[in-house]
């Protein structure tokens, strides 16, 4: 498994070797990061390219790391089915970058571009239909970027008095308790880590 | 003179038998013609990956019985193997094979409500009535093993929870024994059955392409005839020791995917009784004290093990950094987690890919051009459970 991932990447760095920042294999898996404008060229190479053929994209991960100057990372996933293998492929970008919008590429793109649209507030160029799809209709703010609270702002209730749903402030009885249980030492060390160490000081 | 037509707005759900759950269609008529559909979802959500941030690994376990609530093992799953790969442990061969047990299990669970249910959407109520009564006792398993009939919580990172009674697995071959004779039943009324036929027969053809790019996956992608299983083809567990086979459809229609689902149930039964026969004595869980908790009795006796379970049950483990791309083959289709650790005791980032939610994406490709009364038969044969749509 681990070569043909190798093989894929050698293939794919010589392809494009100047769209490429860099690759890393790690558990089994591809992860080529690559710039922001060059998402669709790379997406149309991988889909179309004899030796990748990736027809089919799995899914879009948004993450958020609020202390980097890029601040949010899209993680695009796909499958090849004739090759039998998958890859990933990021992209970090600062707030309020608009990212190009693959629904041309692959059409079921738009649901997943909405999502992160939706949850970490990026704006898709040329996305078809881009709205909010999980949250509630009217929501504000964007749940999975790191600064939003677990409890969120508003939450709804059945007033008897109005006959209608209505919206609030979150009001709690209790405070969300966040115990910090994580030691400040090291950690534990694995058993298994100590024995791999041990293992591979004896080959050298 | 051309008479100008004005197209009706129809709202489908989010209170409708027939929608299977909380989905809010707004469906474009033409007469009796869709000529749009437009789902609305997220009636659902429960935001279970901005959860999943705040808790320790065992903690997030139990969200996934809560995304398929009709497959839950198979949700588990998924989320163990991620956090197991990152880890780099290996999980005991028992326990293996006590985990392809119940995710078969999982998946008959999946199939006899989707099958049933996509007949009383079309008109017969005959085939829910005994499937359930095949549902309950697959629960009562889920509870003989785990504790509770639904939400299981039983797979852990390095196994499963405790070793499943003696006598449970005699139960279950006596059940895998008995079943195949419920579902010829569950075909002699619904096979052949005329109007089950009208309903389904070339109803939401979906071509091979449209398959691929639409990203489905599962018996979605099978009924239009793409052989592709990840239990065969990118094997986890000890799928490659097993005999089974992979049933693929030829038209891409509702029907196919209703024979594509009698059959895996087949299929299904075979794996857990195949499971049964070869079932290895030794450990369910990793032996490795610092991920999965020490036993009752030793807690009594081993200022070690209390330390541990103190420990394991308060901070949790770390999970070392890096990400890591998991799936399995849900019943539903591919169901995969994205699992980025930071090397805390807690997941920084878990994206949980779902089928239906694709699926349910391709609604409007689906139904387009479809009369109204295919609506309920398409989604029925799309298998959607809002658990995992809407997250």
């Amino acid at each position: 498994m681990t070569e043909k991932i190798r093989k894929l990447e050698n293939i794919i760095n010589s392809e494009l070797s100047s769209k490429i920042q860099n690759s890393i294999i790690q558990n089994d898996e591809l992860l080529i990061e690559i710039g922001e404008n060059d998402l669709l060229d790379v997406v149309q190479f991988l889909k179309s390219d004899e030796k990748c053929k990736f027809r089919q994209l799995i899914d879009i991960a948004g993450v958020d790391y609020p202390q980097e100057e890029k601040r949010f990372k899209l993680v695009y996933l796909f499958l090849s089915h004739e090759n039998n293998y998958r890859i990933k492929l990021s992209i970090k970008f600062v707030t309020n970058q608009a990212i190009n919008s693959i629904t041309k590429i692959f059409p079921s793109a738009n649901w997943m571009e909405r999502e992160v649209f939706d949850m970490y507030g990026v704006k898709f160029k040329n996305h078809p239909d881009l709205r909010r799809i999980l949250t509630d209709y009217g929501f504000k703010g964007h749940p999975l970027r790191k600064d939003f609270p677990l409890t969120g702002f508003n939450e709804v209730r059945y007033s008897e008095k109005d006959k209608k749903v209505i919206y609030e402030p979150v009001k709690l009885e209790q405070n969300y308790r966040n115990f910090d249980f994580e030691s400040p030492w090291e950690g534990t060390k694995y058993l298994k880590s100590i024995k791999n160490k041990k293992e591979d000081g004896k080959k050298n | 003179m051309v008479k100008k037509t004005k197209s009706l707005n129809l709202n489908f759900g989010p209170q409708h038998p027939a929608a299977h759950g909380v989905l809010r269609l707004i469906l474009e008529l033409d007469g009796e013609v869709v000529e749009k559909a437009d789902p609305h979802i997220g009636l659902l959500h429960r935001g279970t990956e901005k959860l999943i941030e705040q808790k320790t690994y065992t903690q997030a376990l139990p969200y996934f019985d809560r995304l398929d609530y009709v497959a839950p093992m198979n949700q588990e799953h998924a989320f163990a193997l991620a956090a197991e790969k990152l880890l780099k442990i290996e999980v005991p061969i028992r326990a293996k094979y006590i985990r392809v047990i119940f995710c078969e299990i999982g998946r008959i669970l999946s199939h006899i409500l989707n099958v049933t249910t996509q007949a009383l959407d079309v008109g017969a109520l005959t085939p829910s009535l005994w499937g359930f009564e095949e549902r309950e006792t697959l629960m009562t398993f889920y509870e003989r093993a785990s504790g509770s009939r639904l939400h299981a919580n039983y797979f852990r990172t390095g196994g499963v929870h405790q070793d499943i009674p003696l006598k449970l697995v005699d139960d279950i071959e006596k059940f895998c024994r008995s079943f195949p004779k419920i579902i010829n039943d569950l075909e002699e009324l619904l096979t052949d059955n005329r109007i089950f036929k009208q309903r389904n027969v070339e109803i939401g053809i979906v071509s091979k392409q449209d398959a691929l790019d639409h990203s489905f996956s599962g018996v979605m992608l099978r009924g239009s005839g793409v052989p592709w299983d990840l239990r065969r083809s990118q094997p986890y567990e000890i799928y490659n020791e097993l005999d089974f086979k992979i049933p693929v459809g030829k038209n891409g229609d509702c029907y196919d995917r209703y024979l594509c689902r009698m059959e895996e149930m087949r299929e299904s039964v075979k794996i857990i009784l195949q499971c049964i026969e070869k079932l290895p004595k030794g450990p369910v869980k990793s032996i490795d004290g610092k991920i999965s908790p020490p036993n009752r009795d030793d807690l009594k006796q081993s200022m070690e093990a209390l330390i541990h379970h103190f420990k394991l049950f308060t901070e949790g483990y770390r999970v070392p950094k890096g990400d890591v791309y998991t799936s399995v083959e849900a019943p539903k289709g591919e169901f995969g987690v994205y699992l980025i650790s930071d090397g805390s005791n807690k997941p920084y980032r878990c994206k949980i890919r779902a089928p239906g939610f694709s699926h349910l994406q391709a609604m409007d490709y689906l139904i387009r051009g479809h009369m109204l009364a295919d609506v309920p038969a398409v989604l029925g044969s799309l298998d959607i459970v809002f658990g995992e749509v809407d997250r």
